[in-house]
């Protein structure tokens, strides 16, 4: 059966029958939700695709439990208009790398797509990533068989906490089709304190003093003044400067005076402006979803760079001398969004190096086809690392059928 | 509640094995004389006692993958142990096992506060790991009540919780790298100071594993720089209804304060007469609402919550005007435990959670319960994420007792079930609620769990006959049922 061939299972039942038949045909497929992540990784994929995109609806949301369930390939748009109502949300600031990523869609991707990629934006340093606010699923595993782990109440221990193990798997481990989910109110103001003319050196003492000072800092950014330009927030037009970010949140005056304490703490690093409500969402909607290098202005390769915050200068400046390399910090300085014009190979073991001195993980989220298959996506393992990581793919899916080397060779 | 009949073989070769771990822990770190023995018969779960095969206490990494890659060479079991504090019965020894404790790797390695981090031994107390940090403003903020005995090798393996987890989540929120040594011997370090892992997330994983998958030698946390100030409020009322009604009226309102605890009728005075915090005798509901961060803030959620509190029909109202005032309002909930052993000559600690809706119900079912069993049940709850602690009175020294205690116990889990809750919210399943696991599992479930732990330990020998009702062999869940057959459902659009 060589022909490409799509299967769409509309209910768990025939997703279960469907993944049985698979196994008995050892029939490697290539999974997918809204295809809003398609373009991240290896693009050879197996010609038979299993499409979730039937699962999708909120089952059930109960604000002021904080709980809220869904079909895996619910449109995160849909997701967000419910929060939206409740005034509540994702708090982990839920990415959105169509713009990126160069998508005709702009609001393709699914909430089980958000969790089996496990990502996270802005708010990563507060509130952690996906899978700390993923609290249960049902799945189908390659071995064709139904199986759930968690449940809807945000204290759980009982068994195995599968859930962790399948946030951020990139459906290689199974297929999920109902996942539950913590949500959290939405803080009721936003405001961002902004220091400008600093280099990246400096931000990191000014992110770090920020975070450890009791202000309860939700966001800190640093851009050069390259990119700062390439926000669409009027203020940075006439910037004509690199900035820090910071972003507080929480009730009015509580907001207010801890902004208050931040511009008096850093005014003697620079100049000071302040994003309130609208500008503050703003900026941070465009570093969340690596705005400054979005695919219509920007052609480059793109790594997302997980290191110590206190490790990030350093990284953009040991990658500093590749061809075209450009860069910005997020996470307080623990995550290095870098863009580099790099035909060959992608920098990638320019890349590694830099990062493995530091400890931390490099992946490729853009970059063109050829480049995608010639090298590592994801940061190579230690051998005992990545045997163990084997042996667990193989316990959830011995003949490899669940995007086959999506991740890593042989996973 | 049976374990595994202990193996024969590994009964005679007691000696032999002790002779073999001595060559790798010199000195007196194994231990196998039976007074020596005693301490480690039993551990937060008193009910259950079992003296281990032998007890060695390594001090190095190097030490504990040498006695690992022993017993794996050996087939012989082994318990990870930290300090003994689990409820669950999670280190409870093995008679043919080796108890592999921990209690020497006791220091804090570094505080890295630039990144906001700490990386210390897992023998440190929870505690420990804040007061090594408090004078810099620093805190670790998981706060299991165990604290000042509980060590953080040990909260990783239950991913233990607290009282501030509505907010700054559980064990498993606040980790950022673990060092492990598999039962092969083999040193793997997991993450770092970077967050999230570059492939599976085996950290989120490994917490919470009950010590099955392998030993924790290092573990690195996140610090938060301390709250500006903390204040609290003492709300009484006159239903658990209109308790209930409160929290999630606090919640509503787009709050999530650091830590809301509800105690019931029976709790209230328990914890009243031993440490006299001025707790409303009257109240058959009484929350503790504490609210940190900012002053402003503080101040300002301070009024809000005073008015919801009203709104839902608060009897009374306290707000902690001085830090003392504020310790002792918690001063009564953290005493609760042995308030209630003080009224009863011993008394079983549960651990369900359930969807906070469902308290008046599951409140109503348990009073029905303790008339049935003819058992007082006292209650605390942290009423923000729905974590229930029933706290059963017995006398073991009255003959069935315990085991009317038992059944009342699985009652009420079971019961957290059936409202949509799950079996144990932060003390782990161990061997305590190991035989209810069908009741939120099916055998598939059970058996994909399973198949982790072959991942890791194929041989099954890190700590065996906890969590699972039933051993199976890895050959066994490998095994594949593969029906071949037509292609399913015609119908299914295909394109």
């Amino acid at each position: 059966m060589s022909d490409a061939q799509i299967f769409r299972p509309e209910s768990a039942e025939q997703l279960l029958e469907t993944m049985s038949w698979l196994v008995s045909e050892k029939m490697p497929v290539n999974l997918q939700g809204r295809g809003s992540k398609r373009l991240i990784g290896n693009p050879d994929r197996s010609a038979t695709t299993l499409d979730l995109s039937a699962f999708t609806g909120i089952s059930l949301y109960e604000p002021e439990e904080l709980v809220m369930s869904a079909g895996a390939a619910t449109p995160m748009a849909e997701i967000n208009k419910a929060l939206d109502q409740a005034h509540q949300m994702l708090a982990y600031d839920p990415p959105n790398f169509a713009s990126l990523l160069g998508l005709a869609d702009k609001e393709s991707g699914s909430l089980g797509g958000m969790i089996a990629t496990n990502l996270a934006g802005p708010r990563r340093i507060k509130a952690g990533s996906a899978r700390d606010h993923f609290l249960g699923f049902q799945a189908v595993s390659g071995r064709g068989e139904a199986f759930k782990s968690g449940g809807r109440v945000v204290k759980n221990v009982t068994g195995y906490d599968l859930s962790k193990l399948m946030a951020g798997s990139w459906g290689t481990l199974g297929a999920m089709h109902q996942v539950t989910v913590k949500t959290l109110p939405r803080p009721e103001k936003s405001r961002t304190v902004l220091v400008q003319g600093v280099d990246a050196d400096e931000a990191r003492t000014i992110m770090s003093a920020a975070l450890n000072s009791p202000n309860e800092v939700s966001a800190a950014c640093w851009l050069p003044k390259s990119l700062a330009e390439r926000s669409d927030v009027d203020i940075f037009r006439h910037l004509n400067n690199s900035c820090v970010a910071l972003r507080v949140e929480g009730p009015g005056p509580s907001v207010q005076y801890r902004c208050k304490i931040l511009r008096d703490r850093f005014k003697s690093e620079g100049k000071i402006e302040e994003l309130h409500t609208s500008n503050s969402a703003r900026f941070w909607r465009e570093i969340r979803d690596v705005s400054p290098f979005a695919a219509k202005i920007d052609d480059r390769v793109i790594w997302k760079i997980s290191v110590a915050p206190t490790a990030g200068p350093a990284i953009l400046s040991q990658l500093s001398n590749l061809k075209n390399a450009e860069g910005f910090l997020d996470w307080a300085g623990g995550l290095v969004w870098l863009a580099v014009d790099a035909p060959k190979m992608g920098a990638e073991s320019l890349v590694r190096d830099a990062v493995n001195r530091h400890g931390g993980h490099a992946t490729l989220i853009r970059g063109p086809e050829k480049l995608r298959r010639e090298i590592s996506i994801f940061h190579p393992q230690p051998t005992p690392l990545a045997a163990l990581s084997r042996r667990l793919k193989d316990n959830f899916d011995p003949f490899g059928l669940l995007n086959p080397n999506r991740m890593y060779p042989g996973t | 509640m049976r374990m595994p009949e202990p193996d024969r073989e590994t009964l005679a070769n007691r000696q032999t094995i002790a002779a073999e771990l001595r060559r790798i822990v010199p000195g007196d770190g194994v231990i196998v004389d039976e007074d020596a023995l005693r301490p480690f018969e039993t551990d937060g779960l008193t009910a259950y006692r079992t003296l281990p095969l032998i007890v060695v206490l390594p001090e190095t990494v190097e030490q504990v993958a040498a006695v690992l890659k022993y017993c794996h060479q050996n087939s012989v079991k082994v318990v990870p142990r930290g300090a003994g504090t689990s409820l669950s019965g999670g280190a409870l020894p093995l008679a043919d096992g080796v108890l592999l404790s921990l209690t020497k790797f006791k220091q804090i390695l570094e505080l890295d506060y630039e990144n906001r981090c700490a990386r210390v031994q897992p023998g440190v107390t929870n505690l420990a790991i804040s007061q090594a940090v408090d004078a810099d403003g620093y805190y670790y903020a998981p706060d299991p009540s165990s604290q000042i005995a509980c060590t953080i090798g040990g909260n990783v393996a239950e991913n233990a919780g607290g009282v501030h987890c509505l907010k700054y989540g559980l064990t498993t929120n606040n980790l950022l790298g673990l060092e492990l040594v598999t039962i092969e011997g083999e040193i793997i370090r997991i993450g770092g100071k970077h967050l999230d892992s570059g492939g599976y997330d085996l950290l989120g994983l490994l917490t919470g594993s009950e010590g099955m998958l392998g030993v924790v030698t290092e573990v690195t946390v996140r610090l938060l720089p301390k709250p500006e100030c903390a204040r609290a409020l003492l709300v009484g009322f006159n239903s658990s209804e209109a308790g209930g009604d409160c929290v999630a009226a606090i919640i509503a309102a787009g709050i999530i304060p650091g830590g809301m605890e509800m105690m019931d009728h029976p709790a209230i005075n328990a914890a009243e007469d031993f440490v006299n915090a001025g707790y409303p005798r009257d109240a058959q509901a009484l929350l503790i609402i504490e609210l940190d961060g900012p002053e402003a803030e503080v101040d300002y959620l301070i009024e809000e919550v005073s008015r919801i509190a009203r709104e839902n029909g608060a009897s009374s109202i306290r707000i902690s005007e001085s830090e003392q005032e504020r310790l002792t309002f918690w001063a009564g909930r953290k005493a609760a435990f042995p308030a209630v052993g003080r009224i009863s000559p011993d008394y079983y600690c549960m651990d369900g959670t359930i969807p906070r809706a469902k308290l008046p119900l599951v409140l109503s079912r348990m009073r029905e319960m303790s008339d049935k069993y003819g058992l007082r049940v006292a209650n605390v709850f942290h009423a923000g994420d729905g974590n229930l602690h029933p706290l059963i009175m017995y006398d073991a020294n009255v003959p069935g007792e315990l085991d009317r205690a038992e059944d009342f116990g699985n009652d009420i889990l079971k019961l957290c079930v059936e409202v949509g809750g799950v079996l144990t919210g932060e003390h782990g399943v161990g061997v305590e609620k190991r035989d209810l696991m069908g009741e939120m599992f099916t055998d598939e479930d059970m058996a994909q769990q399973q198949r982790v732990k072959c991942a890791f330990d194929p041989k099954a020998l890190l700590n065996p006959g906890k969590v699972f009702p039933t051993l199976h062999r890895c050959a066994e869940l490998g095994r594949m049922h593969i029906r071949q057959g037509q292609i399913p459902f015609p119908d299914i659009p295909r394109f």
